[in-house]
């Protein structure tokens, strides 16, 4: 299947892969697919506590800007970070491990679904209150610049929390300053219940919304990882080069509800399962993959049993990992100076 | 090999579920991703997907099963070129879904939150009129009613938050309002609690009675600006001019496995703040009084709530206007020994620490506060000189909290009758871990209750 329009207002993209990149593009699109689909049967054991928000549907976001991106950038999202950190490379076991809550999690298993961070990997969280990303992701530029590197921050928020003031006081100090920052909006349609054209003026238009502070903005189709990278790839030039913040809008699509306890009444059975037809992300690859003899149904298979070998293997770890030891309520709380 | 499909936990509080419709049948090919069946949970009808994919071989609970148990098998998937004799093996390989680790059994910090299910018993209220009926209902619902009455006498008073119109409130507490009375008073609000609150204020100011809901109170970290600089202070930047008849209310303090970013108790935070008014009830009755009175005030009011009470029952009394006046405790449980003073969720702990006292013969009394600020310091400070012994307990931090306050307060005024220094119980100091068994040990317990009782009372 040809990659499609995601809306009306999205530019088709002309951006191809190499039959490698497209491999890489499906193979880590899938651990992500596979391992959210682990965690909300994990969640449904009871063995993930509170909220578990899954990037089902929205996976060539991150995984066609980590194409984008080199050695030393930096990362930064919202609660729904899953994909996140398993697209910069962090490991399956320690961030399965942190949704049971046990040591052995990126947050000795004292953050969970929603805060997590990798200094090795320029993981920068997990934070759970909308829109407050973006600032500090900003700050991450701030530093980069003030340091004298060309590194760049990738600022990843959802088309609800680009309403937060915090947003806007963000583009204008990155624009005055020429902050490295790639500002991502992942334009989902909803933000809980609310439909984007319920909550944004100009809804139509998020990437626009940086146009009075002189941020060059890009509406992409966020379905297509082809289409994602090369405007990731644009967006880290003109970082990279000195010129400042730029704005990506990514029109994707959550296939799950907002979190595990959402029955996603505000959209119908049909819309998703169109979106799930005819725009989903691996599946375009998939199709592409085989149409052009870049791989074989059997390679592919061959693939999900790999990716699903991971995911098996995190979430065993995830259930036999001791729980913190209980002194640790008391420790990280101040640097021991 | 053969899997077993298991019953699923689809929100953090559900242990049980209907069965209320399968979308597959036996035979039918599945992939992961498939919507294979529609259960019904304490809140909602959920759908199932899938994450296995082969042929659906078994249905092991029929549509309609009521009270299915999370984990239960519900189904089994038989994987390509397997046939039905796969599906005994599977009996036998399958891991008892007992396996799971103890606390994976689904709302453990729910349950230590708040202790077992009980019917909750509240002595004679002497603001009730003998004789009135009472209902039993949920603070959730008893919030609600409260808007809803005070929106059908007063066109000046609407409803305004994230999700509190068409989605019916984040949890619930909204419900049917949209319906009753539109969408002029009834406003969906894009995720922008600063400007928001700011508007919200604005209306106040220009003579609107505003219902702001925070989807929690954590989220009101963004708005407090607005709160205490413009709501509070106004009234007396003016002269007198100019108060800001508002509500802020939402719920407040721990929930269940949610970290540190969204389990934080703002009681004492607020209660520091001349020019409001802070009440943080625990019953539905007093939930649903004191929202209306504070809907009546001209003050800015911040009304916390608390999740894990949503879902309780009590009794309400059945009067065609129940107001709660501000600024009054309630003496919930009367004796002689030890007073134990708390508020919201806190007083889950209090009673059956008492209740725990009582078997061992101890007489303690257990004071509701209800209202934080103004705090109803005569009703302690009278039960002090009753029992010369006082424990606080609360959910939130113990530095400068409100059981602080509380200790300041009474030796003060009481100070020649108390026969043992103040005691506080309270959640420990240490931003909230995610952990159960962290999470568990952040929180204050029933026993550490009757330990600072014992305490205080030397035994
Ligand atoms: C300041 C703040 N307000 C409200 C919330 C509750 N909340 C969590 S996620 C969410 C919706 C966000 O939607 P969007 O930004 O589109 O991201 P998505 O969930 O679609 O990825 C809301 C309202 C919060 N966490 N923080
Ligand atoms: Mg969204």
């Amino acid at each position: 299947m040809a990659a499609r329009k995601t809306r009306s207002a999205t530019k088709k993209s002309d951006a191809t892969f190499t039959p490698e990149q497209d491999l890489q593009a499906y193979r880590d699109m899938l651990l992500i697919r596979r391992f959210e689909e682990k965690a909300g049967q994990m969640y449904g054991m009871g063995l993930i506590g509170g909220f578990c928000h899954l990037y089902i549907g929205q996976e060539a976001v991150v995984v066609g800007m980590q194409m984008a991106l080199g050695d030393g950038d930096q990362m930064i999202t919202s609660y729904r970070d899953h994909g996140h950190m398993l697209a910069c490379g962090m490991d399956s076991k320690g961030v399965m491990a942190e949704l049971t809550g046990r040591q052995g999690g990126y947050s000795k298993g004292k953050g969970g679904s929603m805060h997590m961070f990798s200094r090795e990997k320029n993981f920068y969280g997990g934070h759970g209150i909308v829109a407050a990303q973006v600032p500090l992701g900003t700050g991450l530029a701030f530093s980069n610049k003030y340091k004298g590197n060309d590194r760049v921050s990738v600022t990843y928020f959802g088309e609800g929390a680009a309403n937060q003031g915090q947003v806007y006081e963000s583009f204008n100090m990155a624009s005055i300053w020429k902050l490295p920052v790639i500002f991502v909006i992942e334009n989902n349609g909803y933000a809980m219940g609310t439909a984007v054209r319920r909550s944004a003026a100009k809804s139509e238009e998020m990437y626009a919304r940086g146009a009075a502070f002189g941020i060059p903005g890009e509406q992409v189709d966020g379905m297509d990882v082809r289409a994602v990278k090369a405007a990731g790839d644009k967006a880290v030039a003109h970082c990279r080069s000195g010129n400042g913040p730029y704005i990506l809008e990514m029109r994707t699509y959550r296939y799950r509800g907002h979190s595990m306890s959402d029955p996603a009444k505000y959209r119908t059975k049909e819309e998703v399962q169109k979106m799930r037809q005819e725009h989903d992300a691996i599946e375009q690859v998939k199709h592409r993959m085989i149409e052009n003899g870049a791989a074989s149904e059997a390679d592919l298979k061959e693939i999900d049993k790999e990716v699903r070998a991971i995911v098996t293997e995190a979430a065993e770890f995830a259930q036999s990992d001791r729980e913190p030891d209980p002194a640790e309520l008391w420790t990280d709380i101040l640097v021991e100076a | 090999m053969a899997v077993e499909i298991l019953m699923p936990a689809l929100s953090p509080t559900m242990e049980e579920g209907t069965l209320a419709k399968w979308l597959v049948k036996e035979g039918d090919q599945i992939t992961s991703g498939d919507i294979i069946a529609e259960i019904e949970t304490d809140k909602a009808t959920m759908e199932v997907e899938t994450v296995d994919e082969g042929t659906v071989g078994k249905i092991l609970v029929a549509e309609g099963a009521e009270g299915v148990l999370v984990n239960t098998p519900i189904a089994i998937v038989l994987a390509e070129g397997e046939d039905a004799s796969a599906m005994d093996a599977s009996k036998a390989a399958a891991p008892e879904p007992a396996a799971a680790p103890a606390e994976a059994t689904s709302a453990p910090a729910a349950a230590a939150a708040a202790p077992a299910p009980v019917e909750v018993s509240v002595p004679a209220d002497p603001d009730i009129p003998s004789g009135t009926e009472l209902v039993s209902m949920t603070v959730r619902e008893a919030l609600r009613d409260a808007m809803a009455e005070e929106m059908r006498t007063d066109d000046a008073v609407f409803v305004m938050g994230e999700e509190v119109a068409e989605y019916q409130g984040a949890y619930k507490v909204t419900q049917g309002l949209l319906d009753e009375f539109g969408d002029r008073r009834v406003i969906d609000t894009p995720i922008t609690e600063h400007g928001f609150t700011g508007i919200a204020v604005g209306a106040g100011f220009g003579g609107l009675k505003p219902v702001l809901e925070f989807m929690t109170f954590n989220f009101a970290m963004q708005a407090i600006d607005h709160i205490i600089n413009s709501a509070a202070k106004t009234l007396y930047m003016s002269g007198g001019q100019m108060g800001c008849p508002i509500v802020f209310r939402g719920p407040n303090g721990a929930a269940a496995r949610v970290g540190a970013q969204h389990s934080q108790d703002y009681s004492a935070w607020y209660s520091s703040v001349p020019g409001l008014k802070v009440v943080a009830p625990y019953t539905a009755a007093d939930a649903k009084g004191l929202l209306k009175a504070a809907i009546r005030d001209p003050n800015p009011v911040i009304f916390l709530e608390n999740e894990i009470l949503y879902g309780r029952s009590f009794d309400v009394p059945k009067l065609d206007d129940w107001v709660v006046p501000i600024g009054k405790a309630r003496i919930a449980q009367e004796g002689s020994d030890v007073t134990i003073v708390s508020f919201s969720i806190g007083m889950t702990y209090a009673l059956s620490a008492a209740e725990k006292l009582a078997e061992e013969g101890i007489s303690a009394e257990v004071i509701d506060l209800r209202t934080l600020r103004p705090m109803d310091m005569p009703t302690v400070v009278e039960s002090v000189k009753k029992t010369n012994r006082l424990v606080t307990v609360e959910e939130g931090w113990p530095t400068s909290g409100i059981g602080a306050e509380i200790a300041a307060q009474v030796s003060a005024q009481a100070f020649d009758w108390l026969d043992a220094p103040v005691t506080r119980v309270s959640g420990k100091d240490v931003p909230m871990p995610y952990a159960a068994n962290l999470e568990k040990l952040a929180l204050p317990t029933v026993d550490d209750v009757v330990s600072a009782a014992k305490q205080v009372l030397y035994i």
